[in-house]
């Protein structure tokens, strides 16, 4: 599989990928 | 004038326009100069030696000292409360613990992956053709794993105050 960070497209859409999944977790660890 | 001032005024202030500096040649080099050094090795004869010798060592001087004023400034604003934010003990701090755990480790990024190996490839260190190579892999990756770490982290940079913080998280 190629790397997606070899893409500009791949590294933003892998970045915007990071931030939903970090989202969820913050709201997980506050308890909301 | 009070500590307050400093700490939360100039420090906030201060945190903003070295965060603008660093991030904004992060972006330089990944939306700009990649591409151009590519098109310009391809021209016959190649035309990117005025970017390599004038222009990339003074972009890495900001860039890397931006850093540092950047994470400087964050750890002020927080002052006592660095701890409970990056062990994440106060819910509260959560969002921009997550937020300065991304900032450290793209400063850990920048100074330990990208400048060092930016030194061989610019020729500021003596560097054969194979160690140049893979200098090239390891600093475009790691820049590449900063631009996209930079998404979350501004994210979360912004939304950790106040309102904006209860809009985000409840």
């Amino acid at each position: 599989m190629k790397n997606p960070l070899d893409t500009l497209w791949g590294t933003v859409i892998s970045g915007l990928v990071l931030t939903v999944v970090l989202y969820y977790l913050a709201r997980a660890m506050m308890g909301a | 004038m009070t500590w307050d001032f400093i700490q939360l005024g100039i420090g906030r202030w201060l945190h903003i326009m070295a965060g603008v500096m660093w991030i904004g040649l992060l972006y330089y080099f990944n939306f700009v100069q990649v591409d151009a050094m590519k098109a310009a090795a391809a021209d016959s004869p190649p035309t990117g030696a005025g970017i390599t010798r004038h222009v990339a060592p003074r972009a890495l001087f900001f860039f890397r000292w931006a850093a540092v004023v950047t994470v400087l400034a964050g750890m002020m604003m927080l002052g006592d409360r660095l701890d409970d934010a990056l062990l994440f003990r106060d819910k509260a701090y959560v969002p921009i613990g997550i937020g300065a755990w991304l900032g450290l480790i793209m400063f850990f990024n920048v100074w330990v992956l990208i400048w060092p190996n930016q030194k061989k490839i610019l020729g500021i260190v003596a560097a054969t053709d194979e160690e140049k190579n893979r200098a090239r892999r390891v600093a475009f990756l790691a820049s590449r794993t900063n631009t996209m770490m930079s998404l979350p982290m501004l994210f979360f940079m912004s939304s950790s105050y106040l309102f904006h913080s209860r809009a985000m998280f409840g």
